[in-house]
């Protein structure tokens, strides 16, 4: 009787919930172990508010739910987002508003330099260091530093902000994970300034969608194309006359010039000047195979990483400097034919040959068992089930790499859903610091003092430097610098001493609450300690630091 | 083996006795009557691409004039600005006078003209390819460092004992790419400031925690980290003194060069040390024996020089090893400065280093004898000077799964070590 009142409560509350409901009075209740399971995996950890939602829906419902992130309402978010100005900008907005200004100043330091230069010898008393750091007159002055670095802190806050509150949790691991496949980082030139289109337009977009997509989309974002080198990539015998008039001209910081009568040489050639490498690059054409498609067993050779280099000469960007888009420069291309993985590309094929070999990575088996292999690792173990990788490389196959089937195959596995799964993966510094938000609830107006922790803990957002991204592994973030920080980083949270970032009820959290959310019994140790704790922010501190809680 | 060990120590006693002996080597001496001590390798990174040609100036090369006008050091013996001469062709910037006295010892060896196979001149890349020894390959998971470090297990019989948590430490905010990997290695900015910030109770609370869990990485991890915590606060970092007159520049280089001292002093276990230093990118009015350049020169010399001071007899079992991305064109550009060029100079410093002498096959400035017509050429492969390191120095017998892609052979090594 009392449970027919709470369906029929739940039922006029959200509608769309009354099937579900009705189907959990026939099937046992999820657990709560179960629950948390689930949100440690599928979104960056519970929430009392989510523990609520899934034990009223049902885990099966929003496992469906996560999967249709379009169907979610997160206007809460948007809110919260309203501060960081520069996420709505396109690449261009960004080079004119940042880097263009920056480019400009230094070089008029520059020219005060050389005529200071001209006019005095260096001076002979300066030997003292800091003094000498504001000498060097190519350093950009800290002010400069701050608006340079701010988009790509406020890029940080964003991914902290959007993991730690939005509805569309899974969305948010799934960016994570796909930006980290095709990693970029921001240090190298000018890409801190390209990776906020990047992760907007460029993976957002596609991580529930078609893996060709995603990878095409990745191949021609100005970010991959500079970070790996492709833009410059160019066939030695080059450049080739294009058949279609004067080429265009570019300026200093690639704005079109006008009244060039001469074809000039492709402009990556001019603007990389004296650095400009004499022909073929590499570097993207082996990353492509190795990380982003087939594994570095998936069965290519040294000469198909020069082949596939080959066929993708040409894709480049449109005007490097000023934030410009992708563009295929003819006059770079290889136009030779071409034979990748035993495939024969035939001569003359221009910007298609790139196209081709993107169709045939994508569809390849070697890709299907990486990118299971990939995802397995990220939601169920370091040491991924072989039946549930053929299970999922089979189902990429099968949708020609569809990423919300794929991921769901994933999520509703028994292999998934065990409870030898529970707490099976260690969380990275990015899980760990949310996780803690996640948990306490806390309040994060401003996430610049999270931006930090997370270089503390080892793990500076966009600043991955190898293509491989971070590892998925627990082997890569337990190790003794990383494990006092956490430590710290628990005690600071719990005493309000992140920032500005406030942990409210915190009687609550003390009592129980927090360890409700850990979803598993907690060794002696780690309960008698906790309750041998003065103090509420002690107790806490001692459950975010303890060894459960490093645990998804 | 015998009686060269005799010989060594006889001839250290000998050398005492006329006064002149660095006090390391007699601690070789002394050290090698007993077991053999851990060795210990410390590598600096200098991030911007430093000037070779202005830190191991080719006096002896008259092209380097001709190419350099404006910046170059005035050969030795003519003035104040003049190169500190090293052996008849090669001098020292006039700055780096801290580093001529190890010169003299014969504890300094410069490799020049070394560098990579590898044509990129983009700071990012090559840095990338010197940390990872893999160069033009981008997806290396660890640092060569690293590798080593994985390479070297515990070895009672070749004085490498249990791995402390200080085994590897990065005296920088980040670890560095050279030290990533699987092997555990730490990176820290202050050595006085780690430890768990609550005080005493949470500290106690999280060890128990931390013995008692099941997660057998966490278990020792957590393990680790509390004994670190203890070595180093009864190492009392706090209260440190350098010794034998050191004198560190309060730079932040010269400081975790002193930390570096510290940590090897507390006998903590310290194998492999790092530290990075910039401000070598010097397109602009670059300067010669003195200016941008000259001045950080300043700060690296008296910090290194402070360093070897430091360690005293130590050094006898360190090696130093310096190095940078890339050179620097050969000829000075429009903004009495230089742009990124290609080969470069490392330098080596240690008790067992066969010093006072400038390695590797000089190729010559001229603009035909030059790589891409502009560059000083690559005559060493980095690689081989690492190489060397590792199994003359550090001992591994077997180096080649550090430098994958690349045959490590005896024959190549610049003969850095007798």
């Amino acid at each position: 009787m009392r449970n027919a009142t709470l369906t029929a409560a739940l039922c006029s509350a959200t509608l769309g919930a009354c099937a579900l409901v009705t189907l959990s009075a026939r099937t046992p209740p999820d657990s709560d172990e179960a629950i948390v399971h689930v949100l440690n995996r599928v979104a960056f950890g519970p929430t009392q508010a989510d523990m609520q939602h899934v034990r009223a829906v049902g885990i099966a419902h929003y496992l469906d739910e996560q999967l249709h992130p379009e169907r979610l309402s997160d206007s809460a978010m948007d809110a919260r987002l309203a501060g960081l100005q520069t996420l709505h900008l396109s690449s261009r907005e960004i080079a004119e508003q940042f880097e263009i200004p920056q480019l400009q100043a230094r070089r008029a330091k520059k020219q005060a330099a050389e005529k200071d230069g001209n006019a005095a010898p260096p001076d002979k008393n300066v030997k003292n260091v800091e003094n000498v750091q504001n000498v060097q007159n190519t350093q950009p002055t800290p002010e400069e530093q701050r608006r340079a670095n701010q988009v790509v802190i406020e890029l940080s806050e964003q991914k902290l902000l959007r993991a730690a509150y939005s509805e569309r949790q899974l969305q948010e691991v799934l960016v994570d994970f796909w930006f980290n496949h095709f990693n970029v980082d921001a240090r190298k030139g000018a890409t801190r300034f390209l990776l906020t289109e990047y992760e907007r337009d460029t993976i957002r977009p596609h991580v529930l969608g078609k893996f060709r997509d995603l990878l095409e989309a990745t191949a021609k974002s100005p970010a991959m194309l500079f970070y790996l080198d492709n833009w410059m990539s160019a066939d030695p015998n080059g450049p080739h006359p294009e058949a279609g008039g004067p080429a265009p001209r570019y300026g200093r910081f690639g704005q079109p010039r006008f009244g060039g009568r001469f074809p000039q040489p492709p402009e990556q050639v001019r603007a990389q000047g004296k650095n400009a490498p004499k022909g073929l690059n590499e570097n993207y054409g082996r990353e492509l195979m190795e990380l982003h498609t087939l594994g570095v067993d998936g069965g290519y050779t040294q000469k198909d990483v020069t082949e596939v280099a080959r066929a993708l000469t040409g894709w480049t960007i449109q005007n490097p400097r000023l934030g410009g888009g992708y563009r295929f420069d003819a006059r770079l291309h290889d136009p030779g034919s071409k034979v990748v993985l035993g495939h024969a590309i035939k001569a003359g094929g221009g910007e298609h040959d790139g196209e081709q070999v993107l169709d045939l990575l994508a569809r390849h088996p070697a890709t299907a068992r990486f990118i299971a292999t990939a995802l397995v690792r990220r939601f169920v173990s370091d040491t991924p089930p072989p039946a549930l990788v053929d299970r999922v490389a089979d189902r990429f196959t099968q949708t020609d790499g569809d990423l919300r089937e794929v991921t769901r195959t994933i999520v509703t596995s028994p292999e998934f859903l065990a409870p030898a799964a529970y707490g099976a993966k260690t969380k990275t510094p990015l899980e760990f610091v949310v996780s803690s938000i996640r948990a306490t609830a806390a309040s994060v107006e401003d996430a610049t003092p999270l931006v930090r922790e997370m270089r503390e803990l080892g793990m500076p957002l966009y600043f991955c430097q190898p293509p491989t991204g971070y590892k998925d592994t627990a082997d890569a973030w337990v190790n003794t610098g990383a494990l006092v920080g956490r430590m710290n980083f628990a005690l600071d949270l719990a005493n309000d001493k992140v920032g500005r970032i406030v942990v409210r009820d915190r009687d609550a959290l003390a009592e129980g609450g927090l360890t409700g959310l850990l979803g598993r019994d907690l060794s002696e140790s780690t309960r008698s300690t906790i309750e041998r704790a003065v103090s509420a922010p002690q107790k806490i501190a001692l459950v975010l630091g303890s060894p459960e809680f490093q645990r998804r | 083996m015998v009686s060269r060990r005799v010989f060594v120590k006889n001839g250290a006693f000998a050398l005492v006795s006329l006064g002149f002996a660095p006090s390391f080597l007699t601690r070789t001496a002394y050290a090698q009557g007993r077991s053999a001590r851990a060795k210990q390798l410390i590598a600096i990174f200098q991030r911007g691409a430093v000037d070779g040609l202005s830190v191991v100036v080719p006096f002896g090369d008259s092209e380097y004039y001709r190419a350099r006008p404006a910046i170059a050091i005035a050969r030795p013996r003519s003035g104040d600005a003049a190169a500190l001469d090293l052996d008849g062709f090669f001098g020292f910037n006039p700055r780096l006078q801290p580093l001529k006295a190890l010169w003299d010892d014969r504890a300094l060896a410069i490799v020049h003209a070394c560098g990579s196979p590898d044509a990129t001149r983009s700071h990012f890349d090559a840095q990338d390819y010197m940390e990872t020894a893999t160069p033009g390959m981008k997806a290396t998971p660890d640092g060569w460092l690293n590798r080593y470090l994985q390479a070297r297990r515990h070895d009672a019989s070749e004085g490498i004992g249990e791995p402390t948590p200080f085994r590897a430490v990065s005296l920088t905010q980040q670890l560095p790419r050279m030290l990533q990997g699987p092997a555990p290695a730490l990176a820290i900015n202050q050595i006085n400031q780690f430890g768990i910030r609550g005080g005493q109770t949470a500290g106690a609370s999280f060890e128990a925690q931390y013995a008692a869990a099941a997660d057998r990485v966490l278990n020792g991890t957590g393990r680790e980290a509390f004994d670190a915590i203890k070595m180093l606060k009864a190492a009392d970092p706090a209260k440190y003194q350098p010794e034998n007159g050191a004198d560190y520049p309060r730079s932040p280089f010269g400081q975790a060069l002193k930390q570096i001292g510290q940590l090897t002093k507390a006998d903590v276990g310290l194998e492999v040390a790092f530290a990075d230093v910039g401000g070598w990118d010097t397109h602009v009015n670059q300067g010669s024996s003195q200016g941008q350049l000259a001045n950080r020169l300043d700060d690296f010399g008296r910090g290194l020089a402070a360093l070897v001071a430091d360690l005293g007899s130590r050094m006898a079992d360190t090696v130093i090893l310096t190095m940078s991305e890339f050179g620097r064109a050969v000829n000075e550009n429009g903004n009495r400065g230089t742009d990124h060029g290609h080969g470069n100079a490392m330098m080596v410093i240690g008790g067992g280093v066969r010093g006072a002498r400038v390695y590797g096959r000089w190729p010559g400035l001229a603009r035909e004898q030059r790589y891409d017509g502009r560059d000083l050429a690559v005559t060493t492969d980095f690689r081989d000077v690492f190489g060397e390191v590792v199994v003359r120095h550090l001992g591994l017998r077997d180096a080649q799964s550090i430098f994958p892609g690349y045959a490590i052979s005896p024959s190549k090594f610049p003969g850095l070590f007798g």
